[in-house]
């Protein structure tokens, strides 16, 4: 089936309505809240938007809901979630010295360009290498983890699967909302949703990053500093070569081309594409549109066509 | 640094007072009904006593000036002034003392409200041009509110019941876990430190991770505190071990942190020394860490800091790894500055990663509320780069 996929900048001025204005007024359209965490069902104003058409997946309850009377699960999936954090912040002191030493030999003013050019491209390769090997690690950390509780023979998970399977089913569209980026993909992943999903998905923030094979975190501001950019794990995987930049212009030191250039030359070949407040961007077979907004090479924000 | 300084080429309230004509009982009351006190004129604070006495003075405890700084008489009235030159962002906290014939007594400023506490009481506080109350510390109606919880711990280390008041953040689960977060001190914390509502306004920001935080009681402080071994054991082997078993707690160095202030901050490293591998992380706020380079008798701190010297002067002598990191901080107003500064390099002796703060300001309950962000959002850092709305 040829999927359309929508992705959005944030909904603080709701512009989700336009991507779904023309669709069947009685087509279903199946929402995803769940990065809204215990906030997920607060979801009236959203369906108002949509027409009165929206289904909500439920998928935070639903999870709610199996750890409660799973108790096994339960158990084993937060021993899962602590060897996870393990894995991130022995990744974290990793990045922390390989991207300091980046920045360091990015931003140097001395000397010969061609030297500090190579040893710019070893550094960046160590990053990679660190953004990959932590990738590895998290999938098969996953597939021990999955191997080992078999959710899917799990009677109460089977169920709730096969519920959401019904719901999308029967839907035109679905709608992923923003918020807890982890807390999404990880719902996202263990309701099996991407094998069902209908033609056309809109998804704007945390839910346009939880659609890429890698999904990126990146906050440079927090209140001891800065925060380091790191790769959380693996997405639903419908948008490849694609690093979603939610919020960039509040999140991001865009006016600081040697960290914006060292981000976008990190992800390469993917595109750093900036979804601020009012983007709206459809992607095609072709990739991103020319008016895009991505992060150059050389640090800048510029759309697709010149950079 | 701080200094004292006659009236500057601007004109100072103080000096527009004096020529004023007449100066009379009636000036100073207008005077004093139109200005707050101190009175704060870019870098320079006007300090004020009226009254009348043989001598005034501000008696603050700023390193490298004078405990006593004398405020002068303005002529012809019974009101005494001293005008400091203060580096933006300080606070400074002072009393005044005041001689009359063989009585000198030393009271907060009558003129001034604002109200600064630590450890040994109450003093008058001077908000220096540029320091503002950082507003995460005042209630925040949007932020959810996290339980406070009393709760009861036997320790047979101690020989008693100890009191432990619980902060549960909002939304606390059963099928979640948290970290630890153990706070010296916890009433005066809570108290005057604003704990709560810094941990629910955090949290709320996405600052600090949800935590579970264990507000100690302690009875006497002064020997609890100093390197008690019986206090260490409570600590480590009976309240940590009671509440992992209780509560959904990660249950590993990395999920466990100390926290104290001065003396609390002695009872924090003390208890990650005696317990090595039990902490991943500290959090020691102007910690009282006095010590001596030649013998240890002449540290100036008076019996109760015996204990402290000797076990911070065998600490320095070999310092151990107790945690992965450390939060110092410090008021470089702090006579405790220099201790502190000179452990930073011991802890990172040490191995451990040392993250240090300083902040113009004294030994109180408000500079260490002030530090929290830092430190809380360092230990135990908030979701922040998770969630993206």
């Amino acid at each position: 089936m040829s999927r359309e996929v929508v992705l959005l900048g944030s909904q603080r001025r709701p512009s989700v309505q336009h991507v779904v204005r023309d669709l069947d007024p009685h087509a279903r359209i199946a929402t995803v809240t769940a990065g809204w965490r215990e906030r997920e069902p607060d979801d009236a104003e959203m369906n108002e938007i949509l027409g009165g058409r929206a289904v909500n997946l439920s998928l935070h309850a639903r999870w709610q809901d199996l750890l409660e009377k799973d108790r096994d699960y339960a158990v084993a999936e937060r021993e899962h979630d602590a060897a996870l954090e393990e894995l991130r912040q022995l990744y974290l002191t990793q990045l922390d010295h390989a991207l300091g030493a980046t920045y360091e030999i990015a931003g140097g003013k001395e000397g010969r360009p061609r030297f500090r050019d190579r040893v710019l491209a070893d550094a960046l390769e160590l990053v990679r290498m660190a953004d990959e090997q932590h990738l590895v690690r998290v999938r098969e950390a996953h597939l021990e983890f999955y191997d080992a509780w078999q959710p899917q023979a799990r009677p109460l998970l089977a169920a709730h699967r096969e519920q959401v399977r019904e719901i999308l089913q029967s839907a035109t569209a679905v709608v992923i909302a923003g918020g807890h980026v982890g807390e999404l993909v990880r719902v996202l992943h263990l309701f099996h949703v991407e094998p069902h999903l209908p033609g056309l998905v809109v998804a704007w923030s945390a839910g346009a990053m939880a659609l890429t094979e890698r999904v990126v975190l990146f906050h440079d501001y927090v209140p001891h500093g800065v925060a380091q950019t790191e790769v959380m794990g693996e997405g639903l995987g419908l948008l490849s070569d694609l690093v979603p930049l939610p919020d960039a212009r509040r999140r991001l030191r865009v006016n600081d081309p040697v960290r914006m250039s060292v981000l976008a030359r990190r992800f390469a070949p993917a595109r750093c594409l900036v979804l601020d407040d009012g983007v709206r961007v459809r992607l095609t077979a072709g990739g991103l549109p020319a008016e895009a907004r991505v992060v150059d090479h050389e640090g800048r924000i510029t759309q697709v066509e010149a950079a | 640094m701080t200094t004292a300084v006659s009236a500057g080429p601007r004109r100072l309230a103080i000096n527009q007072l004096k020529d004023q004509k007449p100066l009379d009982a009636a000036a100073v009351d207008e005077f004093l009904d139109s200005h707050d006190v101190p009175i704060v004129e870019g870098s320079r604070c006007t300090f004020l006593f009226r009254g009348e006495a043989d001598e005034v003075h501000v008696a603050q405890r700023i390193v490298g000036l004078a405990d006593l700084l004398p405020l002068r008489r303005l002529w012809g009235t019974d009101l005494w002034y001293l005008v400091l030159e203060l580096p933006e962002g300080s606070r400074v906290d002072y009393q005044l003392e005041i001689r009359r014939g063989e009585h000198v007594e030393r009271i907060n400023d009558p003129l001034n409200h604002d109200l600064s506490h630590s450890p040994v009481g109450s003093s008058s506080v001077c908000f220096a041009h540029g320091y503002e109350t950082p507003e995460w510390t005042l209630p925040d109606p949007e932020a959810r509110q996290g339980d406070l919880v009393e709760m009861t711990v036997p320790s047979r280390a101690l020989g008693r019941d100890c009191p432990v008041t619980l902060y549960l953040p909002a939304r606390f689960r059963r099928t979640t876990t948290y970290p630890l977060l153990v706070v010296h001190d916890g009433p005066d914390f809570l108290q005057y430190a604003a704990a709560k509502t810094v941990l629910d306004n955090l949290i709320h920001r996405l600052d600090v991770a949800e935590t579970v935080v264990a507000f100690l009681h302690p009875q006497e402080r002064l020997t609890e505190y100093a390197n008690s071994t019986a206090h260490s054991r409570f600590v480590s082997d009976e309240l940590v071990p009671r509440l992992e078993a209780d509560l959904p707690l990660m249950g590993k160095p990395s999920g466990r942190c100390l926290l104290g202030s001065s003396f609390g901050g002695v009872a924090s490293l003390s208890a990650a020394v005696k317990s090595p591998t039990t902490y991943g992380s500290l959090i020691l706020m102007s910690g009282s860490f006095v010590f001596t380079d030649i013998g240890a008798a002449d540290h100036g701190g008076g019996p109760v800091f015996d204990p402290v010297v000797k076990f911070v002067n065998k600490y320095r002598a070999r310092p151990t790894h107790v945690a992965d990191r450390v939060f110092v901080s410090c008021g470089v107003f702090e006579p405790l500055i220099v201790p502190n500064r000179s452990m930073v390099p011991t802890f990172e002796s040490a191995g451990m990663t040392v993250r240090y703060v300083e902040a113009r300001d004294g030994h109180s309950w408000e500079n260490w509320r002030d530090r929290l962000r830092d430190a809380l959002s360092w230990i135990y850092p908030g979701p922040q780069k998770f969630v993206y709305e």
